[in-house]
């Protein structure tokens, strides 16, 4: 019989899939099957790689090879070159932007070497359609070894003893949390999985479950196991199709195979989960929102106390975690709370996943030991600035977190140190910024986001943000003033003291780190009424320098509003009354004649 | 769907199904394991590389070794395929020639278990990169 030598893992994340990997893995099933190797190589649909940005990724074992940028069309190449001849096809490999030369092996990538991966463990190795790969791989051992060697007493204290904490922002501690559900008494408790993942640019919960769903079942069965619940609920927005549909398949499989329903491994325990579906409301990522999205009542949050611990689900004790949270506890269960202890920082422990994006050579999903520099991250694993850009900031955490500053470049990423440097963990969306971005604009952008998902329960964050919104709005368009500086630090500092919920008090972060950070470029906006990064198009005219000028035209052409003017084979001219700054005559000018102004 | 009933039964369930991973697993880490790869152009199928590559697939799982087997392109010795270079943790890679079965056995249980040089070895007159 022949025997499988190769085994050719295409990413099936949304990213990849919206890159056609579907049509990539029918050519490489059907292409076999014509060069009679279906026997010899196998084709498997994975989740994601992380490396987003050259996506998509096709990786061939047992040598290693990563493709990028694949197309469907390339895979005759592939099969003919690399499967039959074993020469390697050089297009499709990673080039490295350092030295400019192509990387064969996926160990030798500089976006790979500083990572470590337990969340995403069996991310973009496993097909998450497949609950044998997942048991292969040691999964729902966890699960076994709590249900059989440990008291639920004995997981909360080894899950405590971890250092783990929420991976959803906040950062409380996870053992603490099941141990405050344990302890109260009731007839029905619930394990909610809070899968709403909300920042804009995040996408590590929805990788997470599309690549591994298997993980965050045997998680929350665990959980339940600890704290005495027998049903589990994840809370996902219906955004999420391909996630949804890949938790859909492994519960099935998991109920077939007994790992989910009565009796779970002989053991008498009884857990079993349920999906539901939010609408996508940012606010209902807040716990006591999601819960009463749940229940089917509007997603607003209560005040705490009390606790979803005392009264959550139908008022009943819940513990709700977040996905991330829930991928890290099967393998702390297997390898025990010192391994994990010994990883990452002195206060933060294990890892943390990280959604790279926005000017950034590597874009994609990266996951490191807590107390990595925003170096390492931006430089090593990120490739650097895009188009040889100079770096500007960073935005850790979303609409909650701050923009971080090349001063901030050697703060280890934790917990503790971002929250000191005026950012916070948040999800972890990590938004890289070039000398293109204008931070009032960024402020002005994160405030925006809040306030239209500002769920309008408390007047904080309600009427609060609206007017700090409103006087960023004026201070982009050229008519701030000073006062009006001082006013939008009194009024974030109000809505952070008094906001009913986390997304109200996060709120003004944004706003808050940016005047900390960026103080000048508030004052130009104010003062001189410039914007230096070219984005407040109030703030800003194109002039044509008649020196560079050769009188093409070009520009001319491309002008919607007929705004420029000149003789040919003379200076042009544009006329500011009409422009209405859309950039495309400086994007076609190929003499560097126009500027910014 | 049989039901997986004991923290045994899925220890065992996992020991059956580990060897469809293998590959992949072994590939994670592949300076520790022990490497051997398969020059496997026209001249090399033509001269039995693929049979060879299969018996010593089926030797290394018989003598209980760890071993990723990768295929190659042309390595140019074209006159002593099937041509194999094994390369053991720590080690220079050791380029064998006109390696049957027989020979094939030899390796496994001469080199790679006991570290003794068997005949046949072509000494490898230039590096690669990477």
């Amino acid at each position: 019989m022949a025997r499988i030598k190769t085994h050719v893992l295409c990413c099936g994340g949304t990213g990849c899939k919206a890159s056609a990997s579907d049509e990539i893995i029918a050519n490489f099933e059907k292409i076999l099957k014509e060069k009679g190797l279906q026997d010899e190589v196998q084709v498997i649909k994975t989740g994601c790689f992380g490396f987003c940005e050259k996506g998509p990724i096709v990786k061939m074992m047992p040598d290693n090879t990563f493709y990028t940028q694949v197309k469907p069309s390339d895979v005759q190449k592939i099969v003919e070159e690399h499967i039959i001849k074993g020469r390697k096809v050089t297009d499709l490999l990673y080039l490295d932007p350092e030295n400019k030369q192509h990387v064969a092996d996926s160990k030798h990538m500089g976006f790979y070497k500083k990572q470590l991966r337990i969340a995403l463990r069996n991310c973009g190795f496993i097909n998450p359609e497949d609950i044998d790969e997942f048991i292969s791989r040691g999964g729902y051992e966890g699960l076994g070894k709590a249900l059989s060697e440990m008291t639920p007493q004995d997981v909360v204290a080894e899950i405590t003893a971890s250092g783990l904490r929420g991976r959803g922002g906040a950062g409380f501690p996870t053992g603490v949390k099941w141990g405050l559900c344990a302890k109260n008494e009731a007839d029905q408790k619930y394990v909610v999985c809070n899968a709403d993942e909300g920042d804009p640019g995040a996408f590590m919960d929805r990788s997470i479950m599309e690549g591994d769903p298997h993980t965050i079942i045997e998680a929350m069965a665990i959980c339940g196991y600890a704290i005495g619940a027998t049903k589990g609920l994840v809370y996902i927005r219906a955004e999420y199709p391909l996630a949804i549909e890949r938790l859909q398949i492994a519960i099935r499989q998991a109920r077939e195979y007994g790992l989910l329903g009565v009796d779970i491994l002989g053991s008498g325990f009884d857990f079993d989960i349920e999906l539901r579906y939010g609408a996508g409301a940012f606010v209902c990522g807040e716990e006591t929102a999601l819960i009463h999205s749940m229940e089917g009542k509007r997603g607003e949050p209560t005040f705490k106390p009390p606790f979803p611990a005392v009264s959550g689900y139908l008022e009943k004790p819940t513990n709700v975690n977040n996905v991330e949270t829930f991928a890290n506890i099967p393998i702390i269960i297997t390898k025990g709370a010192d391994w994990f202890a010994g990883i990452g920082s002195e206060k933060s422990k294990g890892t943390k996943v990280f959604a790279l994006a926005g000017q950034i050579n590597n874009v994609g999903l990266i996951e490191v030991p807590m107390g990595t520099t925003l170096r390492d991250i931006i430089y090593e694993i990120g490739g650097g600035i895009k188009n040889n850009h100079q770096f500007k900031a960073v935005q850790t955490g979303g609409p909650s977190g701050g923009c971080l500053t090349s001063k901030h470049l050697d703060t280890p990423i934790d917990y503790e140190s971002l929250m000191a440097a005026g950012s916070m963990m948040g999800s972890g969306g990590m938004v890289v910024m070039d000398e293109t971005s204008c931070m009032v604009a960024i402020a002005k952008f994160y405030l925006e986001f809040t306030c239209e998902e500002s769920c309008g329960k408390c007047t904080p964050c309600r009427v609060g943000n609206k007017r700090m919104l409103e006087i960023l709005d004026k201070i982009t368009k050229g008519n701030g003033t000073m006062q009006d500086l001082q006013e939008l630090r009194n009024l974030a500092d109000v809505i952070k003291d008094t906001a009913l919920c986390g997304l109200g008090q996060t709120s003004p972060n944004p706003v808050l780190s940016t005047l900390d950070n960026f103080w000048d470029e508030y004052v130009e906006h104010v003062v001189e009424k410039k914007c230096r990064a070219g984005v407040c198009k109030s703030l800003m005219h194109y002039e044509i320098d008649p020196t560079k000028c050769i009188g093409c035209g070009a520009c001319a052409r491309v002008c919607p509003q007929d705004a420029i003017t000149g003789e040919k084979k003379m200076a042009h001219h544009i006329d500011n009354l009409k422009c209405i700054k859309c950039g495309a005559c400086y994007e076609k000018c190929k003499f560097g004649a126009i500027s910014i102004k | 769907m049989a039901k997986v009933k004991s923290l045994a039964e899925l220890k065992a369930m996992k020991e059956k199904l580990q060897s469809n991973l293998d590959l992949r697993e072994k590939s994670d880490n592949p300076e520790a394991m022990i490497q051997i790869k398969v020059a496997m152009a026209t001249c090399g199928i033509a001269s039995g590389a693929k049979q060879v590559m299969e018996h010593m697939m089926e030797k290394a799982e018989e003598l209980k070794l760890s071993v990723v087997f990768t295929q190659t392109g042309c390595m140019g010795y074209c006159h002593a395929e099937p041509t194999i270079e094994v390369k053991l943790p720590g080690r220079d890679p050791i380029v064998f020639g006109h390696v049957d079965n027989n020979r094939a056995d030899e390796i496994l249980e001469k080199y790679v278990i006991n570290n003794e040089l068997v005949d046949g070895i072509i000494p490898v007159n230039y590096e690669t990169i990477g």
